[in-house]
């Protein structure tokens, strides 16, 4: 300190001076302090109720539960669709340091295919919630499950569980009818509740299995977690446990399904069996079928590739969507619709020759007897399916009245209530054709169309559930497949699970039809004569479609034809005649003759009436004694 | 008669006996009411890791080691070596500039042998005080223009040395550290004012003189959720844990966003928003509280300091510990920017308990060691 200086300066003023300055700190010290007490009154106070729901939204997440997916059973208690513990290799990515080295490890414990890497590596890269396991190997073999286990201790992130799987212990038989569950695609989780299918394995994608989806998969479990910053799960804070999917009861008849399935031989096709006093479906086939369980974790490329391939088309459901002409199955409708209509009678008679003509000179419409039946009438018409006899009763009609009576028994359009996929067949009109060709309607489109042919197409379960209309005499169910869902009866939009009446101007005409097809089969001529010899009454109706038209005078060779271009055969039938319990209708594609389909018929009825299958079938009877 | 010098010897209130040992009661005992708040709140913040609290205990045991010691030394040999600290260090910025380490693209260390690093930065904290309490102790205050020159360039050349490094939050604080002393020592009215107007000017050529990240950072503070996952993470993140945290708190450890590590940096620069989380405003409150009590000590020892070099010293360091916690709590509330400044005292961490710790150290000694008058 210099002296010099000393002298001028006043140290208690200096003091003073910094003291004032203090002072003023004094004041902004507590101003500062007062302004970070404001900040923090501004947010815990006034915003406290933004922030808490910030912080709740930061920690809850909503897990789910699948819930386990209801049975499906057959009418007699069978099980067609099961669950079944299956044990997994599940990768939990998060836990592991290096896949590379995971890769190297499990390589020298169980076979993991580079497919299941690929697919693996592929859903790790999806989004998902952080710390939920990926399944790495589905449906480990006990001897896998074992090596791994012993194992598991050093692989990091790595852990067997335990899932439920779906199965179908009977196969392809049932595929058509029951369906699958397929692994969840993102246009699946378009029409669902993404939230009650995340951790869930499978949806329902065709079959019953598709159709309810809803009811067999039941509701998720919730519950609220409580997960940190990296998504982990901490602690559960509420939980509502999954709902089971309810059970399903189907109308179906395992043996009569399987005993139909395997009746067709070798041949494709399709096999509709309808209870008339329920409308229940007892047997849904299309053949061939395939292996549903193929499609339950996803099926492999080269499976599906051989099953889209192969030129019997078995993931065609031809009951549902196959395009068939009815031929002769048809005549018995035709026959109630030219009574309605008063353009036939059962007196009136008609001399039928081998051919028809519209006019004098054109076109010849042959029958199937080229030498022609004589003088017949409505009966015989049936009892002979005497083709002239319709092409005269259509020519007659036109079209207007075919498709409108014909549309009551269920023709062009869909029928089933409760399966998903089903084609409405085509009951053509004078606007469908005018839209469709732009050209008016001929009456050698009709005459066509009088014996089943033309430009008629229809499916399995259409003609099978008209035969069942008419089995009831009117007195209709619309088809389906579940009986039970749950404990209770099966229930339907706008009352459609109900039964309806077709009425008929004169209702005797039911009985007389019935009789005339039960003369199908009991008359010397019936076309289904050889179904004779049972201890009840067969009411029947043969018929076989043409796969390509032959030319006028060009005579129908099976033996020089490709099988592929041999008739369709069809038969639709139902016992007991006067008391139905089953209606039937067969196809047998390329069948050549009408007697397949009806055979086919006939040892379903056998079966099925006298409850008396081949033995072979008892491990499809069920646990129910009805 | 042994009676009574054990009650005499026992007693805090016992001036003469804490005079001797150099400790100033007040404050010490307010310190250690902050340091013991805090410990608590950093068991909570750390996810009850213990190892990680006896850590903290261990600094703090040095930390007021360091304090007791500095506090037996008089002032007036600590104003002398003033200007020699202030050089040496000054020369230490340069070599952390040319051989300096660090982390993440800042050099803010030197490298010591036995693997032990230095900072010199968090000297300056307080070397800077000193020497400009040292340039004004035989000058008459109020400063003129001459000596404000002067002392501004005493204070920018380390300011922008640190800046470099980069390391912004201990280059402010170390200016702020140097213009506190220029305050009390009389800074005429019309410069603050004339700072104030011209700050803006100051504030664009910062920008400029900033890197990207800093810049970044400026502008997350502007509006942190133009990037959530990102740099505004933090920000949003505290500031839920604080507004979550009510009036009255979620309860020890019960604080989700600081136990479920949705906050992050919670025991170090964001601990103050575990204690506003679990603590709610009225922990904060009696936190603030506490800070104000050593403040408040502080600066009474200042304005009854015997000389200007102790008047002048510790009043910016105590209005510099202000600064320090009145940045952290203002950037963990979103109305500062994030600079990367600890809450002092409890954020978990080394460097700055010991720098903060020899603050204190001084202002017992400036206190203890008056003339009795």
């Amino acid at each position: 300190m210099s002296r010099r200086h000393q002298n001028f300066r006043n140290y208690r003023q200096e003091q003073r001076l910094t003291q004032q300055r203090v002072l003023a700190a004094v004041v902004f010290v507590l101003l500062m302090a007062i302004v970070l007490m404001a900040r923090l009154f501004y947010l815990q106070v006034i915003e406290h109720d933004l922030y808490q729901t910030k912080a709740n939204d930061n920690r809850v997440m909503l897990v789910t539960e699948p819930p386990p997916r209801g049975l499906i059973y057959d009418r007699n208690g069978l099980v067609l669709a099961d669950n079944r513990p299956i044990h997994s290799l599940t990768v939990i990515p998060e836990r592991v340091e290096s896949f590379p080295k995971l890769k190297q490890m499990l390589s020298g414990i169980i076979d993991i295919s580079d497919d299941e890497w690929e697919d693996f590596d592929e859903r790790r890269k999806e989004y998902r919630r952080p710390y939920q396991s990926l399944t790495l190997k589905s449906q480990l073999t006990d001897e896998e499950w074992a090596k791994v286990s012993v194992d598991l201790y050093k692989l990091d992130g790595v852990q067997v569980e335990a899932q439920l799987t779906r199965y179908y212990p009977y196969g392809e038989a049932f595929a058509h009818a029951v369906g699958y569950v397929g692994r969840i695609t993102t246009k699946d989780l378009e029409t669902v509740d993404k939230l009650a299918y995340q951790g869930a394995l499978f949806i329902g994608k065709t079959g019953v299995e598709g159709f309810y989806e809803k009811t067999l998969f039941g509701e998720a479990g919730l519950s609220k977690v409580e997960v940190n910053a990296r998504g982990r799960i901490m602690s559960e804070l509420e939980r509502q446990n999954p709902t089971p999917g309810k059970d399903l009861h189907l109308y179906l008849d395992a043996r009569l399904q399987q005993y139909a399935y395997d009746l067709l031989g070798d041949y494709t096709g399709s096999v509709v069996a309808i209870d008339p006093t329920t409308g229940g479906i007892l047997a849904l086939v299309s053949k061939p079928g395939y292996d549903p369980n193929l499609f339950v974790r996803g099926i492999s490329v080269n499976d599906y590739a051989t099953l889209r391939q192969s030129k019997k088309l078995p993931l065609f459901n031809r009951a549902l969507r196959g395009g068939y002409p009815p031929a002769s199955t048809i005549k018995p409708f035709m026959g109630l619709a030219g009574l309605e209509y008063g353009f036939s009678s059962w007196t009136e008679r008609y001399f039928a020759k081998g051919y028809y003509q519209i006019n004098p000179n054109g076109r010849r419409y042959r029958d199937w007897k080229r030498t022609g039946h004589g003088w017949i009438n409505l009966e015989r018409s049936i009892i002979e399916s005497v083709d002239t006899y319709y092409y005269q009763l259509a020519n007659k009609m036109g079209i207007t009245p075919i498709h409108n009576f014909l549309t009551r028994f269920g023709f062009g359009q869909t029928n089933l209530l409760d399966l998903n996929g089903e084609s409405g067949g085509l009951l053509p009109s004078n606007e469908w054709k005018k839209a469709k060709y732009k050209e008016p309607w001929y009456p050698g489109d009709s005459v066509n169309v009088g014996i089943g042919q033309g430009f008629m197409v229809a499916t399995p379960v259409q003609i099978a559930s008209a035969t069942s209309a008419l089995a009831s005499k009117g007195h209709y169910f619309y088809p389906r497949m579940t009986q039970l869902v749950g404990d209770e009866p099966a229930e339907f939009a706008d009352g459609l699970g109900d039964e309806h009446d077709i009425v008929l101007k004169d209702q005797r005409n039911w009985d007389r039809m019935i009789d005339a097809m039960r003369k199908v089969v009991t008359d010397p001529h019936g076309t289904a004569r050889r179904l004779q010899g049972t201890d009840y009454e067969i009411a029947g109706k043969t018929g076989t479609g043409q796969v390509f038209s032959l030319q006028e005078d060009q005579e129908y060779d099976a033996d020089a034809l490709e099988k592929r271009l041999h008739d369709h055969a069809l038969f639709i039938g139902f016992a007991p005649a006067r008391n139905p319990k089953i209606s039937v209708f067969a196809i047998f594609e390329n069948g050549g003759s009408s007697s397949k389909p009806a055979d086919l018929t006939k040892a379903l009825f056998d079966a099925y009436l006298h409850d008396d299958y081949p033995a072979r079938y008892d491990y499809l009877k069920g646990d129910k004694n009805d | 008669m042994t009676d009574s010098f054990y009650r005499r010897a026992l007693s805090f209130t016992n001036a003469r006996l804490w005079q001797l040992v150099h400790i100033d009661v007040l404050l010490m005992g307010s310190l250690l009411l902050l340091i013991g708040g805090g410990l608590f709140i950093l068991y909570s913040a750390s996810g009850q890791d213990v190892a990680m609290v006896e850590r903290q205990v261990f600094r703090l045991v040095i930390g007021l080691l360091i304090c007791v010691a500095l506090a037996q030394l008089p002032p007036k040999y600590m104003r002398r070596a003033s200007p020699a600290l202030f050089i040496f260090i000054t020369v230490l910025l340069v070599g952390v500039l040319l051989f300096g380490v660090g982390a993440k693209g800042a050099q803010r260390w030197l490298a010591l042998p036995g693997g032990l690093r230095f900072q010199p930065s968090e000297i300056m904290k307080i070397v800077m005080p000193m020497m400009i309490a040292w340039y004004f102790s035989d000058r008459q205050l109020p400063p003129n223009f001459k000596q404000i020159l002067a002392v501004l360039g005493l204070i920018v050349l380390p300011v922008l040395m640190i800046a470099k490094q980069p390391d912004l939050g201990t280059a402010l604080l170390v200016a702020v550290s140097g213009i506190f002393v220029l305050f009390l020592a009389g800074l005429g009215w019309r410069y603050i004012l004339g700072a104030a107007a011209l700050a803006p000017i100051a504030g664009y050529a910062l920008w400029q003189f900033m890197h990207d990240y800093q810049r970044q950072r400026v502008l997350t503070f502007l509006n942190p959720e133009s990037d959530p996952l990102g740099s505004g993470w933090n920000i949003i993140q505290s500031k839920t844990a604080i507004g979550s945290g009510g009036l009255y708190g979620k309860g020890f450890l019960q604080g989700t966003q600081a136990q479920l590590d949705f906050l992050p940096e919670s025991h170090t620069d964001f601990i103050i928003a575990v204690l506003a989380e679990e603590f709610g405003m009225l922990g904060c409150g009696v936190l603030i509280l506490a800070y104000l009590l050593v403040i408040a000590r502080g600066l009474y020892i200042a304005a009854y300091a015997e000389d200007n070099y102790a008047r002048l010293l510790a009043g910016s360091l105590t209005l510099t510990f202000f600064v320090y916690m009145f940045v952290n709590i203002g950037m963990v509330s979103g109305i500062l920017p994030v600079v990367g400044v600890p809450l002092p005292l409890v954020s978990y961490g080394g460097t700055s308990i010991i720098t903060i710790m020899a603050t204190f150290g001084i202002l017992m000694s400036i206190q203890t060691h008056k003339r009795a008058r």
